[in-house]
């Protein structure tokens, strides 16, 4: 079947809007008042589906409560993984030593115990939250990304100043008014292993014919089953369900071309992708294993942002944020469950970064949020604003009235960009 | 067990229809079985009103005419390319004979020639192609906009039946049209006049060799020493009417194709009325009475073989073939033998009227309590798919090629015996189905609610299990592959 097959809605609705959205023109503008100073400023954001775990991202090694709560699933500072030293008290995970190399550059900073306003545990929703802005989910049919685009003066009208989305859907942080030009990566997303896991858990219970005619097709009885540790990385890494070669490689083509394509003079200057994959229910394997491989992807993806920006890098901005966090403790299948803190990662030459900004809440069961998640200290609105008031100039009113309606007692977050 | 309403009218939408569309579980909630019915009472039921589309006698015309002209282009272009070869020659010569004083010249001339101007688009499909992807188009079309989907079922069942095949090159433009024509104007009338309009229709007679069977003792056969081809002769008795080991010999099967040498088509090229037509061809009919299984047939002319099929439509072996192909595709690998039994008889009683045994299925209580356990064949899943989303293609052709990838490619079975109905040879591309369903999910995922598509399709059959897998899904896309690949959207 081909890869580029486009489906249409059969009613003319929101729905194809949306998907004609990838053949619209552009959003025609940049923006004056940045454009006024002298800079050309960069925002991409990355959205990453499925709630990573902030913890195993960028861990609280110095917190005391750190090793009782993960016990030998959670990073260390020493070790045969040990974590990468960010500060004295926060360590990154060792799969992504790109993001370490420009943390150390003052070029990445890291948010902590972050989150959207969203306090529930679904996904679909912390997903509409997280994108939409709003703090009801299903409550819009635009994303922030493109009513801050909206809000920006128009600085000329130069026809190829345009928002831009990778991937066959427009995520909805960009969709909305404001036209966005979208690209789909030659290789799709690989099959996630993760989904033949899930189904053919479903399977199992539903229907064992079924499932047993999926675990068939690759001995894939273990990714749902399988324990990884004590296995080398390299056996690992060869392991169905840790996600390989095919997803780093994804990651880096569509991070990549969103970068190429912003680096042009006359390309777009706001961005938005979405990866898929963090569910880490079971095995999650933050030193070796799944979640480790995804962080390594995206690692990847880092770089090839870097490098693909060329010099624009300098005046560019990277925001990583995914829709909510993951349990403090490790679950009883060495996976973590939809929790509600997380991390934000920042990105880009344009940032004051070799940071972790954090009003770190502690582990201990009291400050644990309801007695299993971190607690949340910092509003991810608050970066965001901060983000699109001080890189891309945005009203603070506007930012408060019609990016993040009712936001106006979230002040913008100061000092983010250099 | 007697299931509510609501699951009444889900089971009903699944197993006889295509899945229910957006709010169509409870438009035919009150009465499911009325629905279906009525599906299939509409005067037009099954048929497809599109004057844009080819009949198959302009569609071998057309196909034929692209033939001629790609072949007279192709005449053409040896003709300037000998020419200009020609003319090289000529040049390397001339400049061969400059050599000494122009050397820059004869390095031009010893530069590979430009490839010949081959500017025919080679993303442009031919006629034939054109014409069958025009029909897989209205095809889809049909299935995706009907409401009930049980007369659209039918027209899958009884065309998978009667099938015929693209992949004998010259039935490929004609694929559509001879479903439209043999199949689609009879799935609600008597099974004997679909017997005969398929065994008459060029297509069936060019993929089963019919066409150029030749009666040993006619004029033709004696003229050119050809003679008969048995492959329709045997086809239509082992799969078409009586099945396979029902008492028929090779005697009767060489008599029968003798009964139907003579039946074949217009040439397209004679561009005449008869051209792309089926005719009954004299000349190479083999004259003569004819004895086949249990009756002598001494009728002249195409009326003696009208009268074979029509005692072969009538025969009782026949009435058990279909009422077991209709109870296996519909209910199970292993249908209950009471409702075999039912639709047997309800066959033989009304002389194979294909609308009461259609409706005696439905109405059947064997037909509802059998358990869900039917895989969906790959185009059903994929269509059912998109009418529960809502989201339909622009472009037929990344249907056409996932079916390929699936197993059922559409009109290409592998053989005259059609596609499998049973379980097993589906079970093998439930990997494959998985690689379709993310993709689909990944184009359409956030363009639905996976949840509410699951309720408004399945209503009280949705499993507990199904719901809780898709509520953890770690995003709407995820959800409708797990969705489109749960139990629920593979059996029904």
């Amino acid at each position: 079947m081909s890869t580029d097959n486009r489906f249409s809605p059969h009613l003319a609705t929101r729905r194809e809007l949306m998907l004609g959205a990838g053949a619209l023109f552009a959003w025609a503008y940049m923006p004056k008042l940045a454009q006024a100073e002298g800079r050309d400023p960069r925002l991409l954001v990355v959205i990453l589906r499925g709630a990573l775990d902030g913890l195993a991202a960028v861990a609280p090694v110095g917190d005391p409560d750190w090793v009782r709560l993960r016990g030998d699933k959670g990073l260390r500072a020493d070790g045969e993984f040990a974590a990468l030293p960010l500060d004295n008290f926060f360590a990154l995970n060792p799969a992504m030593p790109n993001f370490h190399r420009l943390y150390q550059a003052k070029q990445a900073a890291v948010v902590h115990a972050v989150a959207t306003p969203y306090r529930e545990r679904s996904h679909f929703d912390g997903q509409d939250v997280l994108e939409s802005g709003i703090v009801t989910p299903g409550g819009s049919d635009s994303g922030w990304l493109n009513r801050a685009w909206s809000v920006l003066q128009p600085a000329d009208r130069v026809a190829a100043r345009q928002a831009f989305a990778v991937g066959p859907i427009t995520p909805l942080v960009a969709r909305g008014k404001a036209p966005v030009m979208s690209w789909t990566p030659s290789k799709l997303p690989p099959a996630s292993n993760d989904t033949m896991s899930r189904l053919i858990d479903l399977y199992r219970h539903t229907d064992p014919a079924l499932a047993k005619a999926l675990e068939e097709r690759g001995a894939l009885a273990a990714i749902a089953q399988g324990d990884m540790n004590g296995m080398s990385p390299k056996k690992i890494a060869a392991t169905p369900g840790v996600p390989g070669a095919a997803v780093r490689a994804y990651f880096a083509e569509a991070a990549g071309a969103a970068a190429k394509f912003m680096a042009r003079p006359e390309g777009p200057r706001v961005g938005a992708l979405a990866f898929d994959g963090w569910d880490t229910h079971a095995n999650e394997g933050a030193d070796h294993g799944r979640l480790s491989a995804l962080l390594g992807a995206l690692d990847g993806a880092f770089g090839a942002m870097e490098s693909n920006m060329g010099g624009a890098w300098k005046e560019t901005v990277v925001v990583v944020a995914t829709e909510f966090g993951r349990t403090a403790r490790i679950n009883g299948t060495d996976g973590t469950d939809h929790g509600t803190a997380t991390v934000a990662l920042l990105a880009g030459g344009a940032l004051k970064g070799g940071r972790v900004i954090a009003d770190w809440p502690g582990l201990s069961e009291q400050a644990l949020y309801q007695a299993r998640d971190l607690k949340p200290t910092t509003d991810l609105r608050a970066v965001l604003k901060g983000l699109l008031r001080d890189h891309l100039r945005a009203d603070e009113k506007a930012l408060a009235r019609d990016v993040f309606p009712g936001s106006e007692v979230v002040k913008p977050m100061d000092g983010l960009v250099a | 067990m007697a299931l509510d309403p609501k699951s009444q009218a889900a089971t009903a939408l699944h197993r006889f229809g295509l899945a229910p569309k957006p709010g169509g579980l409870d438009a035919f909630g009150s009465d499911p079985r009325g629905a279906l019915i009525a599906d299939l009472s509409r005067p037009d039921a099954g048929q497809i009103r599109n004057d844009d589309l080819m009949t198959s006698a302009e569609a071998l015309r057309a196909a034929y005419d692209f033939r001629q002209e790609k072949k007279a282009a192709r005449l053409a272009r040896r003709a300037e390319e000998e020419q200009d070869r020609a003319a090289r020659n000529e040049m390397a010569k001339a400049s061969a004979k400059a050599a000494d004083s122009k050397p820059d010249m004869q390095a031009q001339n010893a530069a590979p020639a430009a490839p010949p101007n081959n500017d025919k688009p080679k993303q442009q499909p031919g006629v034939p192609q054109q014409i069958f992807l025009d029909e897989a188009r209205v095809r889809l079309d049909a299935a995706l906009n009907a409401d009930v989907g049980f007369a659209e079922r039918l027209v899958w069942f009884w065309s998978n039946h009667f099938c015929i095949s693209a992949d004998k090159g010259v039935t490929r433009p004609v694929c559509g049209s001879f479903e439209r024509e043999a199949i689609r104007p009879h799935i609600a009338g008597k099974f004997v006049d679909m017997l005969l309009a398929v065994e008459q229709h060029p297509a069936m007679l060019m993929y089963l060799d019919n066409a150029a069977s030749i009666g040993p003792n006619s004029f033709a056969g004696q003229r050119r020493g050809k003679g008969l081809n048995e492959n329709l002769a045997r086809e239509i008795m082992e799969l078409h009417t009586l099945g396979v080991r029902t008492g028929y010999s090779q005697a009767d099967v060489t008599s029968f194709a003798k009964v139907i040498t003579g039946w074949t088509y217009g040439p397209p090229r004679l561009d005449n009325a008869k051209s792309g037509q089926f005719i009954f061809n004299e000349r190479m009919h083999e004259p003569g009475p004819q004895h086949v299984i249990d009756r002598n047939y001494d009728q002249a002319g195409v009326a003696q073989g009208e009268a074979v099929l029509r005692r072969l439509a009538a025969h009782p072996a026949t009435a058990q073939h279909i009422a077991l192909k209709l109870a296996r595709h519909f209910v199970a690998d292993e249908p209950p033998p009471s409702l075999v039994e039912r639709l047997r008889k309800r066959f033989a009683d009304t002389g194979g009227d294909l609308k009461e045994v259609s409706v005696a299925l439905v109405t059947a209580p064997e037909a509802w309590d059998a358990p869900r356990t039917k895989l969906r064949k790959p185009n059903e899943w994929m269509v059912s798919s998109m009418r529960a989303t809502g989201i339909f293609p622009s472009d037929v052709r990344p249907l056409v090629n996932a079916n390929t990838l699936l197993g059922e490619p559409l009109w290409r079975p592998p053989a005259p015996n059609g596609f499998s109905d049973m379980n097993d040879a589906w079970t093998d591309g439930l990997a494959s189905r998985l690689d379709i369903a993310n993709r689909f999910a990944r184009q359409i995922g956030e363009m639905i609610d996976p949840e509410t598509v699951a309720e408004q399709s399945f209503g009280p059959l949705l499993s507990r299990d199904t719901q809780e897998t898709l509520a953890r899904a770690e995003s709407r896309a995820q959800a409708v592959a797990l969705l489109l690949m749960a139990p629920e959207f593979q059996r029904r």
